[in-house]
């Protein structure tokens, strides 16, 4: 078997995500190197804050500022900082309990190594220079030598100039994208300008990109079948809307095609024809350009129309 | 309550990489061997329930692309969860408990390899104040398992002893992905080795569920599901006593778990640390034989491993090397999610 066709794919979205009254009040506050918690229907002060009691279920709206010094709660030493993290070099994973806090808000502590870390140690933020409103506002933590404060934290109404209403969170994950067997024999054979499906061995269907498998038998499609190269259009629509990165004149018309022997219909662009002449039944066949991997568009071949019987099953 | 058993169960190999074969490739052998247990066909099936993420390949809509291999047209009653597929048998046991239908296929898969599992498991993590620092799910276990050890609830050799007896029970395990004598290595994040990390790679699960006199004809000896129940904790993971897992506790109650001793206990527990929090959450005593398949640590396809433990604790009943049987599967960071299913046998 020829080695599977490999590539790298990257998945990106700037995901944009409003925030409630709380989650605002609390962003907006790090932003202003002030850090705010949530008393609890029990009276318990979290941070970060959430909007809804995580054991009754009440809104929480009563907001208390706690000190920006904090107790480790637990801790993990990251001898190799991934993409993304808050610190490049080796640091500690903490959860830290901040001064006026009932519970631990996770980050990043920034210690010489996993010696100088310890449950129990005293903490403080190191503030980001440059602060949006977000998580982040919070470069890390560092070592600290001051006792905790006593103090209650006081109440505090959460409201500030010019409060962040939103954040957009980054998301990037890299694969290394396969295939699988079916599909890279159908791109190898594509590039050297050959349709090659797989039948199926118990429907004797003929499957055009194919899958692997048969969705009516659910049994594996191995036969390798060559099909083509001209085909049927089954169904059509002209595009009136430019996508981005196509350069395409508009209107362009995009149709489903079932090439000689395939039992199943693909897709493709039509071209070599003008858009409103196109029609179900015309007969077309792939156009490749030089070096292309796959056939840049389909054009009529000027035979006479099929008739509607021999495709209706593949509308 | 309507009697419901497992009457089969298959798996597919676990491997390190899979490129040659897409999602139903992998899939499609495992549904074939499953179906072939109790000589039924995809049209005898009176619903299918899958678990998987299209986020672990990057492969959109490959849940689609594996119902393929079912053999799913014309329309089959069927339904996902972006779960592991412990949770899509839950599904489906409702299904079978409303009486609507008589059997039901379960499936659940997840190939891990083309992606780097320990950062795509971030992007599950609170959106406002967690995901944006990245932390993957080894370092977030390594939060968990350094609590327990200031708890005094466990240390290093300790840890190091549940994994050298996970991978020495998976000998005998021929779908294993790691199995045998494995160094502890360094620290992933400390306080975890890589020997306390379960392994990355691909596999697939598949079951079958069936009610009543059905169940008793298409298997000897049915697993019959007595109870099953999952719960949830609090969404932060400050707020949570990480040495503990209250909700396991409260499934396996809701699940009768504690209503008589089991001799077997399939758990979840990708981290050796969270073996920890479970035994003690599920009050194991040393009677109770602890995942003899090797559990998660050796072989943890993610979305199928928890499906992998019902499926496991199910065909130790049809062989008959146990009489009553606790599975657990978990989701989301330090056992953030938790599933228990009871599985007995008819009395020998």
């Amino acid at each position: 078997m020829p080695e599977v066709l490999k590539a790298p794919l990257v998945v990106e979205f700037p995901f944009t995500r409003s925030l409630g009254p709380v989650q605002s009040a609390f962003l907006t506050g790090l932003r202003e190197r002030t850090v705010l918690g949530v008393k609890t229907t029990d009276g318990k002060v979290m941070v970060p804050p959430v909007e809804y009691d995580p054991v009754t279920a009440d809104e929480l709206r009563d907001l208390v500022e706690v000190e920006p010094t904090g107790t480790v709660t637990t801790w993990a030493w990251n001898p190799e900082p991934r993409r993304g993290q808050p610190l490049d070099a080796p640091f500690a994973w903490v959860l830290v309990k901040l001064d006026g806090a009932d519970t631990g808000l996770l980050h990043a502590l920034d210690a010489p190594g996993p010696d100088a870390v310890t449950t129990g140690m005293r903490v403080r933020v190191r503030w980001a220079a440059e602060r949006t409103g977000a998580i982040t506002d919070i470069a890390c933590f560092e070592p600290y030598e001051g006792a905790a404060a006593e103090a209650e934290p006081a109440a505090h109404d959460g409201q500030f100039d010019d409060a962040v209403s939103g954040i957009v969170a980054e998301a990037r994950l890299d694969y290394v994208y396969s295939p699988g067997r079916a599909q890279t024999a159908y791109i190898n054979a594509l590039a050297d300008r050959r349709t090659v499906g797989e039948r199926c061995p118990s429907c004797r269907k003929v499957y055009v990109p194919p899958r692997g498998a048969c969705p009516t038998c659910g049994v594996a499609t191995t036969d390798r079948v060559e099909v083509g190269p001209a085909g049927t259009v089954t169904t059509f629509c002209i595009v009136n809307v430019k996508a981005k990165n196509l350069d395409i004149e508009l209107p362009y018309v995009y149709a489903h095609i079932a090439l000689d022997g395939a039992d199943l219909a693909l897709h493709g662009r039509i071209a070599g024809i003008p858009y409103d002449q196109v029609r179900m039944g015309l007969r077309v066949e792939p156009v490749w350009t030089e070096g292309g991997r796959y056939p840049d568009h389909y054009r009529p071949t000027g035979e006479p129309d099929a008739d509607y019987d021999t495709y209706k099953e593949l509308v | 309550m309507r009697e419901v058993a497992i009457v089969a169960f298959a798996q597919s190999d676990h491997l390190r990489t899979t490129d040659e074969l897409s999602e139903v490739d992998m899939v499609m052998p495992v549904l074939h061997q499953v179906l072939a247990q109790t000589g039924l066909k995809t049209s005898d099936i009176g619903f299918t329930c899958s678990g998987s993420s299209d986020y672990l390949a990057g492969r959109a809509f490959s849940f689609t692309m594996t119902l393929d291999g079912v053999g799913a047209w014309p329309p089959i009653s069927e339904s996902h969860v972006e779960m592991d597929g412990a949770w899509a048998m839950y599904e489906a046991w409702v299904k079978l408990l409303t009486g609507e239908v008589d059997t039901a296929l379960v499936y659940s898969y997840g190939k891990s390899s083309p992606g780097s599992v320990r950062d795509v498991l971030t992007r599950q993590l609170d959106p406002y104040y967690v995901a944006p620092l990245w932390p993957d799910s080894v370092a977030l276990a390594a939060l968990q398992a350094q609590a327990l050890i200031d708890a005094g609830e466990t240390d290093e050799p300790a840890l190091a002893g549940i994994a050298a007896r996970s991978r020495e029970s998976a000998s005998s395990n021929p779908h294993a992905q790691v199995k045998g004598s494995v160094p502890q290595g360094d620290y992933e994040v400390q306080p975890l080795r890589k020997g306390d990390c379960p392994p990355v790679g691909d596999g697939a699960v598949a079951v079958i569920l069936a009610a009543g006199d059905k169940a008793r004809e298409l298997c000897e000896r049915p697993a019959w599901i007595r109870g099953m129940d999952h719960r949830i904790e609090a969404h932060s993971l400050g707020v949570r006593d990480l040495t503990d897992s209250p909700s396991t506790r409260l499934a396996a109650e809701r699940a009768g778990a504690f209503e008589r001793p089991v001799d077997t206990a399939e758990l979840h527990a990708p981290f050796t640390s969270q073996e920890v929090v479970l035994r003690k959450a599920l009050k194991l005593g040393d009677g109770v034989a602890v995942n003899p398949s090797g559990g998660a640590l050796a072989a943890n396809p993610v979305m199928a491993a928890g499906l992998l433990r019902i499926g496991e604790a199910a065909a130790r009943i049809h062989r008959g090397e146990s009489d009553r049987a606790l599975a657990h599967a978990t989701s989301g960071p330090c056992l953030q999610q938790n599933l228990v299913a009871v599985l007995e046998g008819d009395a020998r």
